[in-house]
């Protein structure tokens, strides 16, 4: 058996005076075989080297650029070809789930918007959402709007990550600028609308943290006018273009019962023509009054994933329009004065802060005031005991929370069911039987973000 | 498995009153219970009562102050345990469809009843959760799958859940799965002793289980026979322990003055 490290640099003491190629393929004994290792270019000369007769196992990772996080794959090969392949996760595991039996419902909030950071207002919504389903609450409107504003938004900074990642490790790397260029003008609408670029925290039970600020509505249909004339560009760019085609087209094929057995949901499982949306299926926040379509494709290969995130990108901009229409003035956290905070924050000389009046009015009027503040803030709500499962359309898939209470302050359990880590299961039958180069294609095209998948 | 018959804190018949199987025969639960289960397994399982599902420890006081002159009366406080309610008939919406389809399926299929497979229904939330033996989760789960007034043919997930100690089976297998077909979601779980945590895979049924029960493999220790390859996944191949378990030690964080240390979250002052 030999086994394959790529990129660790070459062993000196193999250097054959001959050859002054510092770069060359080099070879160590090991117990578990001859390790060669090999830095690009010299691929013929390991071929010939071990005559094709041995089982070459390549360890791709696992810090590799080609992934979308720390994702460490293990391939078999023969010649080029895919003969089995491994992937091993958990380099991002943080603890996420545990931690937050040791928080307040609020303050869980925190610490699952770290899972999946390109999609983070997307697992703030989850939880948000399974933990009013437990406590029986219903979000005002204008936090439903407010809601799917920001994850509309969100989704588009997702796929043009997934768009330029992808480019980048295909070699297309005006793709990449291009998508990362984009992508910085969702960041700073983000930033404007939340106060943070990622990370937000902005969704709390009950609804969201504040309201969004003056001229937002302007900002964001500038943003969507913006968008508008640069997401051709990736058609310009990326659609027509032969090597793009070549490098995608029948790559990563993965048929509907394939997608339907490993549980894969997402652009995979529309790109194998079924269009399971749960925005459109089970419309959650109101989804269903706003207009748009759920872009399906049949070819089930990384191409048709491509187009369907860019087509995505266009209906979330839609969707965004509508949302700026339907904001009506109102409140933005429930009624409940057991479940909202009480602080209500506002801009100070000073930056963010609590607002001078409620200050004056809890510490100067109100002793009862105080003590409620204190009582919410640091000991949190308590949450009716019961478990409560619920999914939403993250931009990689069925995302669910599933959260059980004991009737506490804080959760018993707290398990997101991410789809990177289901969707990530699927990369064997996508690679196997293709070539090495391939595996990156349809491994691209899963766009897995590993915060998500380890958690 | 000598096991099963031990449950602290649970009386022995547990089978009375609401805790008994869901709707049909209440009043006969130790004939039904014979029949059902005689089929498919040891004498052990037989007679054995469904235990009513406990989820949430019984309460004592307030602030996690034990011991101390308590003169503010939070102390006195007590509060039993969380068990959720078996659900009456009708369900309502699809909930009583999908039972009756099931037991009709099952009773077809020949191997097991449904009264025996799943000995509470929960309706909650607009949720359903069917409380499974585990020796019965393969059947109903192909059942579900393959039956065309049933289709769920698409496995959301499994996860655990433990419960804490103390608490009758604390350990829980759950299962998500989806009907797209009819646009269903049925929640499955398996409650399990911490000290017997052997739960049936579902890898053969629903592929996508594989990665999910390797999971729960990690976190909660639970060991689903059957699954391919049961191996860690998220923790390190050496480690020591599974993580997710409420008894798992945590640690504290040491602070730079004078060797002080800030607790581990468990033993912070808690004020549930």
């Amino acid at each position: 058996m030999s086994t394959l490290e790529p990129g660790l640099g070459t062993d000196p003491t193999v250097a054959d005076p001959a050859t002054p190629d510092p770069y060359a393929a080099s070879s160590r004994e090991t117990t578990e075989g001859t390790v060669y290792t090999v830095t690009g270019g010299d691929w013929d000369e390991l071929l010939s080297e071990t005559t094709g007769d041995e089982r070459i196992v390549i360890n791709m990772g696992p810090q590799h650029p080609s992934t979308h996080g720390v994702l460490r794959l293990v391939l078999e090969i023969a010649g080029e070809t895919v003969t089995d392949c491994r992937l091993v996760i958990g380099y991002l595991h943080t603890g996420i789930e545990k931690n937050c039996e040791y928080r307040t419902w609020t303050q869980g909030v925190t610490f699952v918007t770290r899972c999946d950071y390109l999609a983070p207002l997307f697992t703030e919504t989850a939880y948000c959402m399974s933990t009013e389903r437990l406590l029986g609450i219903e979000v005002p409107t204008r936090a439903q709007v407010i809601r799917v504003l920001l994850m509309e938004i969100n989704r588009i900074g997702s796929h043009l990550v997934a768009l330029a990642t992808g480019g980048m490790e295909l070699g297309a790397l005006t793709g990449m600028t291009n998508g990362f260029r984009e992508r910085e003008e969702v960041l700073h609408l983000l930033e404007f609308l939340t106060g943070l670029r990622m990370n937000h925290a902005f969704i709390r039970p009950g609804g969201v943290v504040q309201d969004l600020p003056e001229g937002a509505e302007k900002r964001i249909l500038e943003f969507c006018d913006v968008m508008d004339g640069r997401l051709p560009g990736f058609h310009q760019l990326l659609t027509g273009n032969a090597i793009w085609q070549q490098r995608l087209v029948g790559i990563g094929y993965l048929p509907l019962d394939g997608c339907l057995s490993l549980g894969v949901t997402g652009p995979i499982l529309r790109s194998a023509g079924l269009a399971w949306d749960l925005r459109k299926i089970d419309p959650y926040l109101g989804y269903d009054q706003y207009e748009f379509e759920v872009p399906t494709d049949n070819a089930a290969d990384s191409f048709a994933r491509y187009k369907l995130r860019v087509e995505e990108m266009h209906q979330s901009l839609r969707i965004i329009r509508q949302c700026v229409e339907a904001l009506e003035p109102g409140p933005v956290m429930v009624e409940d004065a057991k479940i909202a905070w009480p602080a209500k924050l506002s801009i100070g000389a000073d930056g963010m802060g609590n607002s001078l009046e409620h200050v004056r009015k809890i510490m100067g009027q109100s002793m009862e005031s105080l003590i409620h503040h204190f009582k919410l803030v640091t000991e949190g709500f308590k949450v009716p005991p019961g478990q409560a499962y619920v999914p939403i359309e993250s931009p990689r898939g069925e995302l669910g929370a599933h959260l059980v209470s004991d009737g506490g302050t804080r959760p018993l359990r707290v398990h997101l069911r991410d789809p990177s880590f289901v969707n990530l299961q699927a990369a064997p039958a996508m690679c196997e039987g293709g070539m090495v180069s391939d595996v990156i294609a349809a491994l691209a095209s899963l766009d897995p973000v590993m915060g998500g998948c380890d958690r | 498995m000598p096991d099963d018959d031990k449950q602290p804190g649970v009386p022995p018949t547990g089978a009375g009153g609401a805790s008994g199987p869901t709707g049909a025969t209440p009043g006969t639960p130790e004939s039904e219970a014979a029949t059902g289960s005689a089929v498919a397994f040891g004498p052990t399982e037989q007679h054995r009562p469904h235990a009513p599902t406990v989820t949430g420890r019984s309460r004592e006081g307030m602030f996690g102050i034990s011991g101390s002159g308590d003169t503010s009366g939070f102390g006195g406080l007590r509060l039993p345990a969380y068990a959720p309610a078996p659900a009456e008939r009708p369900y309502g919406g699809w909930f009583d469809e999908v039972v009756d389809e099931t037991a009709a399926a099952l009773d077809e299929g020949g191997v097991t009843t449904f009264d025996a497979a799943v000995p509470q229904v929960t309706v909650d939330r607009g949720e359903m959760t069917w409380y499974v033996a585990r020796e019965h989760l393969p059947t109903l789960a192909r059942t579900l799958r393959d039956d065309p007034a049933l289709r769920f043919e698409f496995c959301s997930g499994v996860s655990g859940v433990d419960y804490g100690e103390g608490v009758p089976q604390q350990l829980h297998s759950v299962t998500q799965l989806l009907s797209m077909t009819y646009r269903r979601r049925l929640r499955l779980e398996v409650c399990l002793e911490l000290d017997d945590p052997h739960c049936p895979s579902l890898v053969s049924i629903y592929p996508t289980a594989d990665w999910h029960e390797r999971e729960t493999w990690d976190m909660f220790g639970i060991v689903y026979d059957g699954h391919p390859s049961l191996t860690r996944i998220l923790m390190p191949d050496d480690w020591n322990g599974h993580p997710q378990l409420k008894s798992y030690p945590l640690g504290g964080i040491p602070v730079e003055y004078k060797g002080a240390e800030i607790p581990p979250p468990d033993q912070r002052r808690a004020y549930t």
